[in-house]
This record gives structure tokens, C-alpha cells and sequence, in this order.
């Protein structure tokens, strides 16, 4: 193999982590320049003159979010005679939101799908803590960019070294798994597959592979700050590892009990954090053994075998 | 019943057709990712309503031959390009995961005992 002068895995990954280790409310605005659905649409407009900012929220008397006004509005208002009207007359009423704790990469495709040129953003409790467009979150990007860049720099010489060569008739296999990166999820795991099925190993033994280092593959996503799922393919078994940076498991007792989950609402909306993953990951291996605690890593290491199986 | 006759028969849109018209042996629903995983049969149909890709890479990784998404659930780009990529047939109706398990459960009704083993 050539050498490469930086290390091949992490750099490019690094940078893309990125997107999903950061959360909304590190790129957004805050506190938030809203208005009351009372006040008149000149008003607002000269207040978005004042702030240069193209969009206000608007806020009813309990401060709740109930329109917003942007520069499309105001037009629309000084071409239809409304601009001394309160902004209720004219604002646009169904807004699309951001919650302060989505990752950017959902903040990324919102302004994809959507177009809009910004997003009022609301926390758990559903109140209005800030505004983020996309230039917010470029700069965002860009000056935890700069920090990685730096972190991977120094740590270059120490990773190159620690390079190991594989033992003989094992493939070995390994993908660092980001956070939150939905997008990817299950790739990692697609490749263990087809590793396997390519030794031509029983399909029966394929599922239960495919479902214990999927679940862990999506622990890693879900849970923690990251990590690694590798596997050693070997002769008659393969070993699924997984590994991450944190930050660890309070009550393995509760993690292992079917129907536990720390998931929060927008990942049960996707169908994950069913409690389920680490049993069902329990379930199809001959081996498992799970370490971790507060404040480090988590590591689950199962071990299929492609013959005498549990079940 | 063939996959193709889940559009055919049952009269749900077909979302994309770049897949191995075959038998359908079983079905399975449910919303919860780590349930289909753990309980689908391979080469069965799962009725469901999560609309994503990630359903895609779980049928993919267990052998689910069919998604039925339900009531009239959007369906984004992403997932349809997927199935294409995976050979997964992706079916659309607005009717409920009751009313299209009921329907499919005469012709795979059988097909769906002893799914996947439990401990």
C-alpha cells in the first residue's frame, strides 16, 4: 500500500463529523428580534432595516410563535396598501421550525428543501430561543473547521505509528461512524454483509451478523459522540466491535433491558430508540460482552460463529 | 403472491420498479426499525410508515423483498433512490398498516409464522 501523507481515515471524516456533531443552537442567534402580531408592518420593517436581518418571528402575548414576516411580506404589504396594518394581516402563518438540538446536517437539508432564507428556532419546551440562517451556520462551520484542523494536525504523527498490520486469514474490516449521520447509517453494516457473503457463509448467519453490528452501527449514531464498528472475519466466526469516544452508559442494567431508551423524540420519529438494539444485538450473537460507564467510551464485542449456533 | 402483485392486485402505487419480481414469502408491520430487525422475514413484505432510508438499508441488510408505506406517508427522493440502488420494491397507498395487513393476510397470512426465532 502507498503511503499517504496524512491519515486516510480521519481527516475528511473529521471535517464532515462536523455537520452532525454541531447542534443548531451553536450556529444560531440569539437572543431572537421578534415582534407582536400587533405591532404595524412599517414597524417591523425598519426594525429589520436597524438589525439587517431579512426575517422576524412573531410572538403572541404568551410567547408563542405565530407567523413570521420576511422582506417577501413587506412587499407584499407596500404593493397591497397593508404596510400600516399589523403584521397578522399580512404574515406568513405557517412556519417551518428548527429545534435547538437537531444536528446541523438537519439544518443543512431543511434550507435545501424548504428555501426559506432563514428558520425561527425553538427549544424542547417549544419557546423561540433564536433565528439561524444559512450564513449562520457556514460561519459555524467554518471556525470548527479551523479548531479540527489544528486538533488533527498535532495528533498525525501518534495515529500513523499506531497502525497495526492484520493477522493472517482474517479480513479485517473498520469504519468510523459519526454522529447523528443518518445519511450513512447502515453502510458500515452493509459491508460486514457482503464480506460475509462472500465466504459464502450460511444466510442465517448473515442476518444475525447483519442485525447485531446494525444495531450496534446505530448505537454508535444515535448515542455517542462517535466511534468505530469494525469486524475480523474470519474462517468460522467474525467479531463485531464496537467502539465509541462517549460519553458512556449510566446503568447497563437499564441499557440491556428490552424496551429502555435515552432516544429522544425527532430519532423515535425515524423508528430507532425502541430499546431494542442491544438486546436484539444480544440476541443473535454466541458471544457479547458490553463495557462502559459514565464519562468514557462505550465497547460491545460480539462473536458470531458460522456453525453450532445459539439458536 | 408475487411483488409485483402488490401493485397489480392490491392496487398500491409502485414507487420503483428496478427489482427481481418474485415470490413474497411473509410479511411484517411495524414503525419500529429494531422490531422489523429483529422479527421481519426475509424475503417478506414490510408494511409500515417510516418513509426514510434507513428503512431501506434495514430491509436491504435482512432480505425484505417489499415496503408498503401507508397512509399516503410522503416518500422523499433519497429513499426511492435507495430501494433502486438495493433492488427493494417500494409500494404507496394511503390506506392504514391495519387495513394493508389485512388485505395481504389471506395470500401471506401463512407465510408469516415463526419469523425470526427469539431466545
Amino acid at each position: 500500500m502507498p503511503s499517504v501523507p496524512i491519515s486516510p481515515d480521519a481527516s475528511p471524516q473529521v471535517v464532515l463529523e462536523l455537520i452532525y456533531r454541531l447542534k443548531v443552537r451553536d450556529a444560531m442567534h440569539s437572543p431572537p428580534i421578534w415582534a407582536s402580531p400587533g405591532e404595524s408592518m412599517r414597524a417591523i420593517q425598519y426594525r429589520m432595516r436597524d438589525n439587517r436581518i431579512t426575517g422576524v418571528p412573531i410572538l403572541d402575548a404568551d410567547e408563542r410563535l405565530v407567523g413570521l414576516v420576511s422582506i417577501q411580506d413587506v412587499i407584499e404589504a407596500l404593493d397591497k396598501g397593508r404596510i400600516d396594518e399589523p403584521a397578522s394581516e399580512t404574515m406568513t402563518r405557517t412556519v417551518i421550525v428548527l429545534e435547538d438540538d437537531m444536528p446541523l446536517s438537519f439544518a443543512t437539508s431543511y434550507f435545501n428543501r424548504y428555501r426559506f432564507g432563514r428558520f425561527p428556532v425553538l427549544d424542547r419546551d417549544g419557546r423561540l430561543v433564536g433565528v439561524v440562517t444559512a450564513s449562520d451556520i457556514i460561519r459555524a462551520l467554518l471556525v470548527a473547521m479551523n479548531e479540527e484542523v489544528q486538533k488533527l494536525e498535532s495528533k498525525l504523527a501518534e495515529r500513523l505509528s499506531a497502525e497495526n498490520p492484520p493477522e493472517a486469514g482474517v479480513s479485517q474490516l473498520a469504519f468510523p461512524i459519526v454522529r447523528f449521520d443518518f445519511e450513512n447509517a447502515g453502510k458500515a453494516s452493509a459491508e460486514i454483509k457482503k464480506a460475509l457473503k462472500a465466504r459464502g457463509v450460511d444466510p442465517a448467519v448473515v442476518r444475525r451478523a447483519a442485525v447485531a453490528s446494525y444495531e450496534l452501527e446505530l448505537n454508535i449514531v444515535i448515542h455517542s459522540e462517535g466511534g468505530t464498528l469494525s469486524a475480523a472475519v474470519g474462517a468460522d466466526s467474525v467479531e463485531i466491535l464496537a467502539e465509541d469516544r462517549g460519553p458512556g452508559i449510566p446503568d447497563l442494567e437499564a441499557a440491556m433491558r428490552e424496551g429502555f431508551s435515552t432516544a429522544n423524540e425527532w430519532i423515535r420519529s425515524l423508528g430507532f430508540g425502541a430499546g431494542m438494539g442491544l438486546p436484539n444485538a444480544k440476541r443473535v450473537s454466541d458471544e457479547f460482552s458490553l463495557d462502559s460507564g459514565p464519562g468514557r467510551g462505550t465497547r460491545v464485542r460480539t462473536v458470531i460463529r458460522y456453525k453450532g449456533a445459539t439458536e | 403472491m408475487k411483488i409485483s402483485e402488490l401493485g397489480t392486485e392490491q392496487g398500491f402505487r409502485s414507487l420503483q420498479s428496478d427489482y427481481a419480481d418474485r415470490g413474497l414469502g411473509g410479511g411484517y408491520t411495524s414503525d419500529l426499525l429494531s422490531d422489523v430487525m429483529a422479527n421481519a422475514k426475509s424475503e417478506g413484505v414490510l408494511v409500515t410508515i417510516q418513509a426514510h432510508k434507513n428503512t431501506v438499508a434495514v430491509a436491504s441488510l435482512i432480505g425484505i423483498a417489499a415496503i408498503v408505506i401507508c397512509n399516503g406517508r410522503p416518500v422523499p427522493d433519497d429513499m426511492i433512490e435507495a430501494a433502486r440502488a438495493e433492488g427493494v420494491a417500494v409500494f404507496h397507498t394511503d390506506k392504514s398498516q391495519f387495513e394493508v395487513s389485512g388485505l395481504l393476510w389471506p395470500a401471506l397470512g401463512a407465510g408469516t409464522e415463526g419469523a425470526a426465532p427469539r431466545a
